[in-house]
């Protein structure tokens, strides 16, 4: 027979759930946010796919072992990390820095570890999709093989995303939303044209070749173009990117304030 | 309900912001399961307050202990048992109401079902409606769900009903009231006198940082005590009246309130009727514009309360 379980013990306290279902559950909802986003989508997908048609069949730059498309994919690889880590995630961490929503998320009981855990998986999907669709594209689009390795182009890449994400938090977590948003996109637009993306260095006037051979976008499409092309390990470029990484984690995690 | 187990305790609670005491030596205790109000004009220090309570900010000064625990040492014991409501925001803009229900829910071992909370609370038919897309009333509702999905033993609502519709607001009030019924301790502040009334044990008023009453509304109000009556005249009183007002055995004191009113406390108020307008007609003194019988209102006490010095 079965009988009715009492209740008269006292309840026990309330507790926060394991991290693997909280992790899973923010990570989900962070990047269902990010996609919903028409203009995340815009600067995500479409600008780096538009640039990447565009530049490939204009050939108006200097090719790589004699093909335009070795020099491009390397800068179109940056610039698509760059949308999500520095535009998309430092914009919308400023929405909700402004919107208290970092402040309310700071009551609950999901450590605050698990919730940059959780913005960090949601981005890194982002990005391993748009690789893969910027490779994709290179590969059957153009027939683009590089020599270089592509495992040390990956870890050059995670490197990448990790410098553009503190920058975009970085933002976030000091300024005014109003002020990242005018931030991230005005660097967005500087990096896109002294970044190495699309255009060399080397084809700028010579008094902003010397500031633009040193920002953190042209460290990563050297490094990126260098490690792809094969040939001698680019020490000096892969210097200066992990040096802009230590910095840039360093600033995000000093300055950023969560209220 | 556990009547005398204090949940929340401040002592000698300070905290300054560039100099400024918001919160200037308080001390207060709040007992389990009890609804305590605090109320104070604006930048007397409620936010900063129940923000110390919440974990948010450690106090510069003195002790705070919510449910025997220190919110800011002891916050992964705390946080769980806590539901909060932040005065305005703290949801993302673009989440659905049922995302945020169920995400929030993710946070806890043994939620509420976001469902039937939703449903609680009135949202059952927004569950597909984005927060942005919201009216005030109803972000205020989705915010209230959200602190109680965690079944929490405390919550502090930081002026929960602001800019609801009336039936929003009665709506929120019955779910407060629950929730204090199952035990649950609540802080909230309030600018809504009668929000106190219909729901607070006892209030608190806060001023420039520091208690100043702290009892339950009837008992601020005097109910027990004589009665007042309210006198406005059109000019003040010449002060040779008001000295043979102040001489009637019968009366206990004569407030001036400024501006041509008074207020006398009696237990007969009648008599203090009948002497304040026999008086006006034989001596030709101000017209009278007004003359109410009756105890003080919260409403006044807090006013009386909270004046500003030198006003």
């Amino acid at each position: 027979m079965i009988r009715a379980v009492t209740t008269a013990t006292p309840p026990e306290a309330p507790a926060a759930s394991p991290i693997g279902r909280s992790l899973r559950a923010q990570a989900r909802i962070e990047l269902l946010l990010l996609l919903r986003q028409p203009e995340n989508l815009l600067v995500i997908l479409v600008l780096p796919v538009l640039l990447l048609l565009f530049f490939a069949e204009v050939r108006a730059f200097p090719s790589i072992h004699g093909r335009p498309i070795n020099f491009l994919v390397p800068g179109i690889l940056t610039l698509a990390l760059m949308s999500t880590g520095m535009v998309s995630l430092g914009i919308s961490t400023a929405y909700q820095r402004y919107y208290r929503v970092l402040k309310r998320l700071g009551a609950t009981p999901l450590p605050r570890a698990v919730l940059v855990a959780a913005k960090a998986g949601s981005v890194l999907l982002v990005e391993v999709g748009q690789v893969a669709l910027v490779l994709a594209i290179g590969y059957f689009g153009f027939a683009w093989r590089p020599p270089g390795s592509l495992p040390l182009a990956i870890l050059v890449m995670l490197v990448g995303a990790i410098m553009f994400a503190a920058l975009g938090l970085t933002m976030a977590g000091v300024m005014r939303a109003e002020l990242t948003i005018g931030g991230a996109n005005g660097l967005y637009l500087i990096f896109l044209i002294l970044g190495g993306v699309a255009m060399p260095v080397q084809q700028l006037p010579d008094l902003v070749r010397q500031l633009a051979s040193v920002l953190p976008p042209t460290a990563l499409s050297s490094s990126l173009r260098a490690v792809l092309a094969g040939g001698a390990f680019p020490a000096a470029p892969v210097a200066l990117l992990a040096g802009w990484t230590l910095l840039l984690l360093a600033t995000a995690i000093r300055f950023f304030r969560w209220e | 309900m556990a009547a005398d187990r204090v949940a929340v305790s401040l002592r000698a609670v300070a905290k300054s912001y560039g100099g400024r005491r918001a919160v200037d030596g308080l001390s207060l205790e709040v007992f389990e399961g009890e609804l305590v109000a605090i109320l104070g004009p604006n930048g007397a220090g409620k936010t900063t307050t129940i923000e110390m309570l919440e974990g948010y900010r450690r106090p510069d000064e003195g002790r705070i202990e919510v449910l025997g625990l220190d919110p800011v040492a002891d916050s992964h014991r705390f946080r769980p048992r806590a539901g909060i409501m932040l005065q305005e925001g703290g949801i993302y803009p673009t989440i659905r109401v049922g995302e945020a229900a169920r995400l929030f829910a993710s946070y806890f071992a043994h939620p509420l079902s976001p469902a039937a909370l939703l449903e609680r609370v009135g949202l059952a038919d927004k569950t597909r409606t984005r927060y942005r897309q919201l009216s005030g009333g109803e972000k205020q509702r989705l915010s209230l769900a959200l602190a109680l999905v965690g079944k929490p033993q405390i919550l502090f609502l930081d002026e929960p009903t602001a800019g609801m519709d009336p039936r929003a607001r009665l709506l929120t009030w019955e779910i407060v009231k629950e929730q204090q019924a199952a035990g649950v301790t609540v802080l909230l502040t309030t600018h809504s006198m009668e929000e106190a009334e219909r729901l607070a044990d006892r209030v608190a008023i806060i001023r420039e940082g520091r208690l100043v009453a702290y009892d339950s509304p009837a008992r601020l109000r005097g109910d027990s005590g004589p009665e007042l009556l309210h006198a406005e005249l059109d000019a003040e009183l010449p002060s040779a009246l008001l000295a043979r007002l102040r001489q009637l055995e019968f009366l206990e004191a004569v407030e001036d309130r400024g501006q041509g009113r008074y207020e006398l406390v009696s237990s007969q108020p009648l008599r203090a009727a009948a002497e304040l307008t026999h008086m006006l007609w034989q001596e030709g003194g101000p017209q009278l514009s007004l003359l109410r019988v009756g105890r003080a209102s919260l409403e006044d006490v807090f006013l009386s309360l909270t004046e500003e010095a030198g006003a």
